[in-house]
């Protein structure tokens, strides 16, 4: 279960990346799956630092890697600002492009991309866990189309 | 990431290569203004060297898209999108808001 712990900033976005994508890769996930699990992983530490952190070099954020039976997880944890989900509006893919709103897209790929997206918090540390299944786990079943790496 | 730029007669080319993502977007966004300032509003974008980008990239997309139609004057096409690139957008919703080519000679062909 390795767990690295990386500034936040976003020049630790890349480096985390590599760090989720080698665990996962060794783990023998395929390109549809590393495509998918990188967006998400990209999308949630720019959250993280965007919204908990409000701005770089706040605080770190801990990435943790396991496998689990038929998929994986990644924990990342902070110790900002807590994410009230019950404010979080989808956005509307169908909106004309001059009202098209710009921000609200990175919850909404995590949840496209992953089987399982999980917020908690226990008091001062927020814990996002992402899980990703195999194709062929039964599981598997939101996103096998949307990642054609 | 870097990004080149190259003033054709009837259009822009924009070369991007590397990741567009919240660290890049900056840097991206200001190349592309950087047209958009000498009242260029006809773009193709390549990004056939363009291994990943989130949403930070898209927003810039969005947001230059805005700029060229407003009074109809002109478009930002995109050419070259990797697999993984065209499912970003399409999981967007991008695709209905932009013309794509399969290569530069489409794009460039299309003003």
């Amino acid at each position: 279960m390795p767990t690295m712990i990386f500034p936040g900033r976003y020049s630790s976005l890349e480096k985390i990346a590599e760090f989720v994508t080698k665990e996962a890769r060794e783990s023998h996930f395929s390109e549809n799956n590393l495509c998918c699990i990188e967006t998400a992983v990209d999308e949630a530490c720019s959250n993280i630092i965007e919204h908990a952190y409000r701005g770089e070099n706040v605080g770190n954020i801990e990435c943790t890697v396991d496998l689990i039976p038929g998929g994986i997880t990644i924990a990342l944890k902070d110790n900002g600002r807590p994410f009230n989900i019950k404010n979080y509006r989808p956005p509307n893919l169908k909106t004309p492009l001059r009202n098209r709103k710009t921000h609200g897209l990175g919850l909404y790929f995590m949840n496209k991309m992953m089987d399982k997206v999980e917020l908690s918090n226990d008091g001062s540390t927020n814990i996002l866990l992402l899980t990703k299944y195999r194709e062929t786990h039964p599981d598997a079943n939101k996103t096998q189309e949307q990642c054609n790496g | 990431m870097e990004v080149t730029t190259t003033t054709l007669k009837r259009c822009d080319l924009v070369k991007a290569k590397g990741r567009i993502d919240s660290e890049t977007a900056t840097a991206f966004s200001d190349a592309i203004q950087k047209v958009l300032g000498q009242e260029r509003f006809h773009i193709v974008l390549d990004f056939s060297n363009v291994d990943f980008i989130s949403s930070a990239g898209l927003r810039v997309l969005i947001a230059t898209q805005k700029t060229c139609r407003r009074f109809n004057r002109g478009e930002i096409v995109l050419s070259n999108l990797k697999p993984k690139i065209l499912s970003s957008l399409d999981l967007a919703g991008f695709t209905s808001l932009f013309k794509i080519y399969d290569d530069n000679i489409a794009a460039i062909g299309s003003f």
